[in-house]
């Protein structure tokens, strides 16, 4: 358990370090190392599949948001109203934790979960479905309706990306879309 | 600014190398999803991942040579209308989803689990074109005004 401390210590100290950055890019760095602590602490808590999907996707997050972050002049805005906005982070924090503090206390102790129907799948995957991976037996076979809305999702996102950011439909004159070469 | 697009001599030998093994290491992770540990999902990334590196390496016109922009909106399309084709075999069985194999084959072997492996590779072409297709346009397009009156 002493190694879960360090990670949780680690990913804390990466996420306020990212926050508290001047630099952009030095911010999204931070924010990249808060994720792959997270695929180590996935490691550790011995989920290797959700490990490899944490570590590829945070590379590809971590990649895009260079790229985009690189040649432009973001507009960094501290100024404002800096009280209420902290007064209603505050306050929904509060909030979160009075709520988490009575659902939490009913959940069952780390580590010693009561099975009752992940024991299903435990007993029954490699019959029913032939797989050994149980992980890919649950979410393409037994709860195959998750992954299609998962594959929605993405689809979604692809639509709304192009959505908000191709504007051809509303161009002006004197204005020419062009690919950046490099 | 050199003529040349991409990153200097460094990256481009590096990349010569290692883009190939990175693909294969994708595609290996996306066949054995049913065995070990990884799956669709993370395959596809690391397909879409081999792109961006070539990408990212050599410029814009070798990887979109590799895989066009109409090429991987297609793609992006087969593979969501291959998930639920699959899905919708299922009827054959009674319901969604039904493992329509009678025969799961042995355990540990690539060929087996039913339709796993087919919802695997699917998923996987749909989410390397998409989060190729994503890449695409959040990085490469630009707009450009010729008025300074708009860009204030």
């Amino acid at each position: 358990m002493v190694i879960m401390y360090v990670l949780l210590a680690m990913m804390i100290i990466a996420a306020i370090a990212a926050i508290e950055m001047e630099d952009l890019i030095s911010s999204v760095i931070a924010v990249g190392a808060v994720g792959l602590v997270l695929s180590i602490a996935f490691l550790v808590l011995k989920v290797p599949d959700l490990a490899i999907t944490q570590l590829v996707v945070e590379i590809l997050c971590l990649i895009i948001l260079i790229r985009a972050t690189l040649k432009r002049d973001l507009p960094f805005s501290a100024s404002g109203r800096w009280f209420l906005n902290t007064f209603i982070a505050v306050a929904f924090v509060v909030i979160f934790l009075i709520f988490a503090y009575y659902s939490v206390k009913d959940l069952p102790t780390f580590g010693y979960p009561v099975m009752k129907v992940a024991k299903f799948y435990v007993d029954s995957a490699l019959l029913k479905t032939g797989a050994t991976n149980i992980v890919a037996a649950v979410i393409l076979d037994f709860r195959a309706y998750d992954t299609l809305g998962e594959a929605t999702i993405l689809f979604t996102a692809v639509i709304g990306v192009m959505a908000v950011m191709r504007r051809i439909g509303r161009k002006k004159i004197g204005e020419k879309i062009e690919d950046e070469n490099e | 600014m050199n003529k040349e697009p991409g990153m200097t001599l460094i990256v481009k030998t590096i990349t010569r190398l290692t883009v190939g093994f990175i693909l294969l290491y994708g595609i290996y992770i996306l066949v054995h999803g049913h065995i070990s540990p990884g799956g669709g999902f993370a395959g596809g990334v690391i397909i879409a991942l081999s792109f961006i590196h070539l990408m990212l390496a050599f410029g814009k016109e070798t990887a979109l040579s590799k895989l066009s922009k109409p090429a991987a909106a297609l793609f992006e399309s087969f593979g969501a209308i291959a998930f639920l084709a699959i899905a919708t075999l299922g009827f054959m069985g009674g319901y969604f989803f039904f493992n329509f194999f009678t025969d799961k084959g042995e355990p540990f072997k690539l060929f087996s689990a039913g339709i796993i492996p087919l919802c695997n590779i699917a998923i996987s072409v749909k989410v390397a074109a998409g989060l190729f297709s994503i890449f695409i346009i959040l990085v490469l397009l630009k707009f450009k005004t010729d008025d300074k009156k708009e860009d204030k």
